[in-house]
């Protein structure tokens, strides 16, 4: 504080303090703590709030159960409620959107950073960059083109005799993942990009020098080097996909369900807004712990995202 | 208009770090002053103390004999000139200069003729619409100055500003420092570790060590007669030897040494065992026989031509290792490495030293 | 040496690359297409129809217009407080900073379902009904971060002495921020402002809970996409498509630019 006077005197200090205090406070923190202590209210009619039938419970999260349902879980049959299915086939397929996205980004981030030259960079990163810029509605609603019944995607395997009918491709969470890691996977693109940029060449050479196979060099020189890339990657590419609403939407079926569509089926269609708070906050913690997972997973802190 | 700098009693700590310790000083006006010193010594926290962007800890600095306390950098009438010189970037040569006036409300046409005026001063007609990428070392180090003049400074304050430049630059700008500063009259306050700026440029200097001001004189003095082994070591070369001190007898006394009895001038205070006796390598003279006094028998060990010295080394009986300068206008031979000599001095251009003063000069 | 290797890199960025694009060029081309349903197989025949249907929608202008005002309320709101979090962060250490960094690029890493719930029921609680106002809020409490990030990474090449040399020729602290320190932020600044601006136009799930009726273009092709295609979708999603690369183009053009005359500034030493 005593810094900051000095160096831009009272009123600029002001002025930076109030913005920063309006956004953290007002935009942040309060709208969050707001939720969550919404999350612990009943849904009332608007006579009833403040009354005596506003107490706190955990009601709104009981919600997620109810409504049995089966599931295999690594071939065990259980039964759990429907909004739980949901719930965690939404993290499951999303750890398998980010690792997918991994999959596909890292040849490619390593390509970048080490194979290409400098001067094509700019150019090569702007191809890339234009998808990017084209918005997740487009992007997804251009899957669904491809992927719908009569789309140009059964049309092309027909013609060339590859089926004899058309396959319904949109069931199931199987188009959710493709979109999905479409949609997001620049997002594992870049930040890998950038950690694996920091590496010096030698060090890649040091090691072929003595005699390391190609697979053993990214295993124990490169791989390890472009760590805090691989998180903020996987981070980004967890949260989007978690979080996103519009894929599923478009995308998705009723057997292919994502829990931002239940969250806003709740929120939206029921009205329900404290019920919606709950489950909004547990993808937050969901969300918020896969952030604390990929930070212990890789020693990274939270100087990551470098766009 | 330029104004003097007082220092009374001045202390800057820095948590439990005491920068700079009880620093007594009267700089004039018109005058060209430097504080000289190792890193570390202090003399940076001094100079941010007169801009206005450190406060002493203890002590009053006056500027043009008022307190000027709690008075922020601009509001003090000095200006200051970085070590890395801080020109703005984004802006061409005229407004760097004329920035300080910009910030006066000063209007534009002025601006730019009072600029066009400071670049005459410091020879660099015409550069006025260069941008500051395109200047050379040199080039940047006069904008600088004509910056700071621009401002009409009753101060200048001068941070080890010719550190960065080549030899021969240094040397140039030297003489163009002192040339600008006799042209305006503008008091410079200039703070180095180069004791060879120190000297050549200042009217007086303050020698500096951890944080206090060892002593203040012109530059001559501070060469001939340094008042502490700290002064005398850290400007010019010294042949250092150590002994035990007889009583004084009309400001000189004996000294007996491992290495002889030696006689040289002597500080007040200064008594007992361990003490040291500096002399400079010029006041060293060879003979083929033994002086009567001062006078030790050596072998010549090394012979360097310097251009306009020669340095010789030798080795005494007793294992000391001399240094001394011959002037390279023939006037004394120079002796052949493995010769033996004499190697003596005159007792009144020796002294014997306390080591560094507990109490500013 | 490693030629196999960086052929089937080259092969892997193509092939990379078309994934990426040819779905857009599907979309794209579906706008053309003379059929009702939008696809490009089979094809019926070339007609711009969909293109005059999509001109005359109202609905359409309207979310666009909504679009476009929330965008420039976006940037107005997000470039200041982004600016003024990133000073205010460069000039703090220890355990402060910290953790104010962390606050300031949380919402980063907050889905935007969470965001906009939490937008509506604080904003519900001080009475202020859902709108495309709230929208603004929500989209600002991350783009921010956007900006944030973009300026105190310029200010790290920021010399601090600048400063100090301006304050010490006279300057006010008002007089130091315009004309030293704001100049050399331009570029940072003007950058996060575009980047608030596209990322607040392709905003949806933020949006989607906050807007009350309103549309923006997201919201606006999500809900035909539910209710009924037709390919005017298509055609506006061509248009979309094609400002993009228009504003690609010209980002790269004036960056060479740039490039170029820098390298001849530097050269006449």
């Amino acid at each position: 504080m005593h810094e900051l006077l000095k160096r831009y005197g009272t009123g600029l200090t002001t002025i930076f303090v109030l913005l920063t205090a309006f956004w953290l406070l007002i935009l942040l923190i309060f709208p969050n703590l707001t939720m969550f202590e919404s999350s612990f209210r009943p849904y009332l009619p608007v006579v009833d709030v403040g009354g005596p039938k506003d107490i706190y419970s955990l009601g709104n999260y009981m919600n997620i159960f109810g409504g049995e349902v089966p599931m295999s879980i690594f071939g065990f049959e259980v039964l759990v409620s429907a909004r739980v299915k949901i719930f965690i086939l939404t993290v499951f397929f999303s750890v398998v959107v980010t690792v997918v996205a991994f999959v596909l980004a890292y040849p490619l981030a390593y390509y970048l950073a080490k194979v290409v030259s400098p001067r094509s960079l700019p150019t090569l990163f702007l191809l890339l960059f234009v998808p990017l810029w084209v918005s997740e509605v487009l992007r997804s609603f251009a899957w669904y083109i491809i992927l719908t019944l009569k789309g140009p995607l059964n049309g092309v395997l027909m013609q060339i005799g590859v089926i004899e009918r058309e396959i319904r491709w949109i069931e199931g969470y199987s188009p959710v993942v493709v979109t999905l890691v479409y949609t997001y996977v620049l997002f594992m693109l870049f930040p890998l990009y950038n950690a694996m940029q920091s590496l010096d060449s030698n060090q890649i050479e040091a090691a072929e020098d003595l005699g390391s196979p190609w697979w053993r060099t990214h295993w124990r020189v490169i791989l390890p080097h472009a760590k805090p890339g691989i998180a903020s990657g996987a981070v980004m590419v967890f949260m989007l996909s978690a979080g996103s609403l519009l894929v599923p939407a478009i995308i998705g079926s009723t057997s292919g369900n994502w829990f931002t569509q239940t969250i806003q089926g709740v929120m939206l269609e029921e009205q329900n807004w404290n019920g919606g708070a709950a489950f909004a906050f547990l993808l937050l913690i969901v969300c918020t712990l896969m952030v604390v997972i990929a930070m212990r997973l890789f020693s990274v802190k939270l100087s990551d995202i470098a766009k | 208009m330029s104004a003097g700098v007082d220092l009374d009693d001045v202390c800057c700590d820095f948590g439990t770090f005491r920068a700079v310790d009880h620093v007594n000083v009267n700089i004039q006006p018109g005058e060209f002053f430097s504080f000289l010193g190792p890193s570390g010594c202090g003399k940076t926290t001094i100079l941010r103390m007169i801009s206005g962007f450190i406060e002493p800890t203890e002590g009053v600095i006056r500027i043009g004999g008022k307190d000027v306390r709690g008075q922020r950098p601009n509001q003090r009438p000095t200006a200051l000139i970085f070590q890395n010189l801080a020109l703005f970037p984004l802006m061409p040569v005229w407004e760097n200069i004329s920035f300080g006036l910009e910030v006066r409300g000063v209007d534009k046409a002025k601006r730019r003729a009072r600029a066009e005026e400071l670049l005459d001063l410091v020879e660099l007609p015409g550069a006025g619409d260069k941008m500051v990428s395109q200047l050379s070392g040199g080039q940047k180090q006069r904008v600088a100055i004509a910056r700071a003049l621009a401002v009409e400074p009753q101060v200048m304050l001068l941070d080890e500003p010719l550190s960065a430049l080549d030899l021969k630059l240094r040397q140039a700008m030297r003489a163009e420092l002192r040339a600008i500063q006799k042209r305006t009259g503008v008091t410079f306050v200039f703070i180095t570790h180069d004791q060879g700026e120190a000297l050549a440029m200042s009217d007086r200097v303050g020698v500096m060590s951890q944080g206090r001001l060892q002593q203040v004189s012109n530059p001559r003095d501070i060469y001939n007669n340094p008042v502490n082994g700290f002064v005398a070591s850290f400007v010019g070369e010294n042949n250092i030897l150590s002994g035990d001190v007889s009583t004084p007898a009309d400001g000189f006394a004996a000294m007996s040494t491992s290495h002889g009895r030696f006689r040289a001038r002597i500080a007040g205070g200064v008594s007992g065992s361990g003490v040291k006796l500096y002399v400079r390598p010029e006041h060293m003279k060879f003979t083929d026989t033994a002086g009567a006094e001062n006078s030790v028998l050596v072998t010549i060990s090394d012979v360097a031509f310097e251009g306009n010295f020669i340095s010789v080394q030798a080795i005494s009986d007793s294992g000391m290792h001399f240094i001394s300068e011959l002037r390279n206008d023939g006037s004394v031979p120079i002796p052949e490495v493995g010769t033996k000599l004499h190697l003596g001095f005159d007792a009144s251009k020796a002294a014997i030293l306390p080591d560094s003063a507990t109490a500013g000069a | 040496m490693h030629k196999t290797r960086n052929l089937l890199g080259h092969v892997y960025m193509l092939a990379f690359l078309l994934f990426l694009i040819v779905p857009l060029l599907v979309m794209a081309g579906a706008a053309f297409n003379d059929s009702k349903l939008p696809t490009v197989v089979p094809w019926r025949g070339w007609t711009d129809r969909w293109f005059i249907d999509l001109w005359n929608d109202g609905r359409v202008w309207i979310a666009f217009r909504n679009t476009i005002l929330v965008a420039l309320a976006v940037v107005a709101l997000s470039v200041p407080i982004g600016t003024a979090g990133a000073i205010l962060i460069n000039s703090i250490s220890g355990r402060w900073r910290a953790a104010l960094y962390g606050m300031m690029v949380a919402p980063i890493l907050i889905p935007g379902v969470v965001i906009g719930i939490s937008t509506l029921l604080f904003w519900n609680q001080l009475s202020v009904g859902s709108g495309l106002h709230l929208s603004v809020l929500g989209q600002v409490s991350y783009i921010a971060s956007f900006v944030m990030l973009l300026v105190l990474a310029r200010l790290q090449s920021f010399d601090a002495g600048l400063e100090e040399a301006a304050l010490d020729l006279g300057a006010s602290h008002g007089q130091v921020m315009r004309r030293i320190l704001l100049p050399h932020l331009y570029p940072a600044i003007g950058a996060g402002a575009a980047i608030a601006f596209f990322q607040s136009i392709e905003n949806f799930n933020v949006t989607l809970f906050t807007r009350g009726g309103a549309d923006t273009l997201t919201v606006y092709v999500f809900s035909k996409v539910r209710s009924g295609i037709t390919p005017t979708i298509n055609a506006l999603a061509l248009l979309l498509i094609l400002v993009t690369l228009a504003a690609a183009v010209i980002y790269e053009v004036s960056r060479r630019r740039k490039e170029r005359r820098e390298r001849m500034l530097t050269v006449e030493e």
